[in-house]
């Protein structure tokens, strides 16, 4: 797969994703080992709906390989507003670009267009679907943690509608690693996303109650709860407080316990927590470059 | 031919597709995207006792033979169905269906956020699983009793190429 799309992390092997690790991590440690290696080439930053980190990192990631980015600008003022199809637009993009990337509100919307072209094509967030760029950052950072063997994850927040959260469960089944899915029932994981875990054979259980898991846990993955998701304001208040974490709900918590967001944060993880070991956010986003170099050097062909 | 088949009257040519899951003949004939407005001949037989299987839904079209996507919908809904090709009232093929990996067209995906209902120029695509199949756009999962209720009768399914 590496060699052609990255659409969605139930394409990933566990060599594929060591790959990518490992190649990141010596370019995180020697960034002269790719500097200018693809100078003259083009990434098209496809985003049909707004994402200014993810679209920042791909694009740092590009020019710091030595290459160019090229972008469509909003999609108020694009074509897509005068109801070309997705597959139009990137069977033209392909010939302005050398690779893509593709943020797009509809799910399977990356798998569609990558059957149209022929550059590789990175899914930078499929609506509810895959975000399989940010899997391999979250497993970056992970690895540099706790390891990707014989680890406890507690993954919590919104599993329903979290893609972040659906690509890195599927990813990490590639691991010997238990993983325990925190949320309130309404959020539950997607059918589809448990049935591929039954199937890879994980090692899975699902909570309401962080406090059931919570010391067992060497990686506490969180996520951001939305308003929206909720049909009333009351409910939505009910439950957000029990999952928020602040330094006292960690108290229980392994001192070794790494704590992610894939953020933007609201509330979810108190400010005190950034402030001590715990907190591996920051440094997780800051991994979204490397790992992201890593990703398009190899699709690109940099390191045969 | 037994006595309780003939409760179904004979056709001259067209198709016969018989040992229907009892209940499944009008999506059968959803599959085959029959609505009566095409002026085919139709004959349906539901209940019918079966010596096979209990009790069986019968089908038969006048002057229609099926496509390979029709026939792996059907093996969904109809997994024990025969298809039976009669010309001059004479059964010249019986085939069993078979369960196919993948059923293109025909079916339309529940998820109304996948890009399949969008107006792009692609068929459905669903991957087969052992108690129901899955879009392999946006990996929505309908389970095996449900896939009937996502026929699209009109064949968009397939039109929209
Ligand atoms: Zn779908």
């Amino acid at each position: 797969m590496l060699q052609d799309h990255l659409i969605s992390a139930a394409h990933l092997s566990r060599d594929d994703i060591e790959a990518v690790l490992d190649h990141a991590a010596a370019v995180d440690a020697d960034p002269d080992l790719v500097r200018d290696r693809h100078a003259g080439r083009v990434l098209a930053l496809c985003f049909f709906e707004p994402s200014t980190r993810t679209k920042m990192s791909f694009e740092s990631a590009m020019k710091r390989l030595g290459g160019e980015t090229i972008d469509m600008g909003s999609v108020e003022s694009s074509s897509v507003k005068k109801g070309e199809s997705l597959a139009d637009t990137v069977r033209v993009i392909e010939g302005y670009a050398d690779a893509m990337v593709l943020r797009h509100p509809s799910e399977g919307s990356a798998k569609l267009a990558s059957e149209f072209v022929d550059v590789p094509l990175v899914n930078a967030g499929d609506g509810a679907g895959q975000h399989p760029s940010q899997t391999l950052l979250d497993l970056y950072t992970i690895r540099e943690n706790a390891g990707l063997d014989d680890i406890t994850i507690g993954i919590m927040g919104d599993l329903k509608y979290g893609r972040t959260v659906h690509s890195l469960a599927q990813a990490l089944t590639n691991f010997d690693v238990r993983q325990h899915f925190i949320s309130p029932e309404s959020l539950r994981l997607p059918r589809n996303v448990r049935y591929d875990l039954h199937e890879a054979g994980a090692q899975v259980r699902e909570h309401t109650d962080l406090d059931e898991v919570l010391p067992e846990l060497d990686v506490l993955y969180v996520t951001r709860i939305q308003r929206e998701r909720f049909p009333e304001e009351r409910e939505y208040l009910e439950v957000a407080g029990e999952y928020r974490i602040d330094n006292e709900v960690l108290s229980d918590a392994s001192d070794d316990l790494t704590v992610m967001h894939p953020l933007p944060r609201v509330d979810e993880i108190a400010p005190e927590v950034d402030e001590t070991k715990r907190a591996k956010y920051f440094e997780q986003a800051h991994n979204g470059v490397p790992v992201r170099m890593a990703l398009l050097d190899i699709l690109l062909g940099g390191n045969e | 031919m037994t006595d309780k088949e003939l409760r179904v009257s004979k056709i001259r040519d067209g198709t016969v597709i018989d040992h229907v899951t009892a209940g499944q003949a009008l999506n059968v004939l959803a599959i085959l995207g029959i609505d009566g407005s095409g002026g085919e001949s139709v004959s349906i037989g539901m209940n019918v006792p079966s010596d096979k299987v209990g009790q069986k839904d019968v089908v038969k079209v006048e002057g229609r033979e099926l496509s390979q996507s029709e026939v792996d919908v059907l093996s969904l809904i109809a997994p024990e169905a025969t298809i039976n090709i009669i010309r001059d009232f004479d059964v010249i093929e019986k085939n069993r269906v078979e369960r196919t990996d993948t059923v293109r067209g025909i079916l339309v995906c529940p998820n109304r956020n996948c890009i399949t209902n969008a107006d792009e120029p692609v068929r459905t695509e669903f991957e087969v699983l052992d108690d129901g199949v899955r879009c392999a756009y946006c990996d929505t999962i309908i389970r095996e009793h449900d896939v009937a209720e996502h026929i699209d009768a009109r064949g968009a399914g397939e039109t929209a190429l």
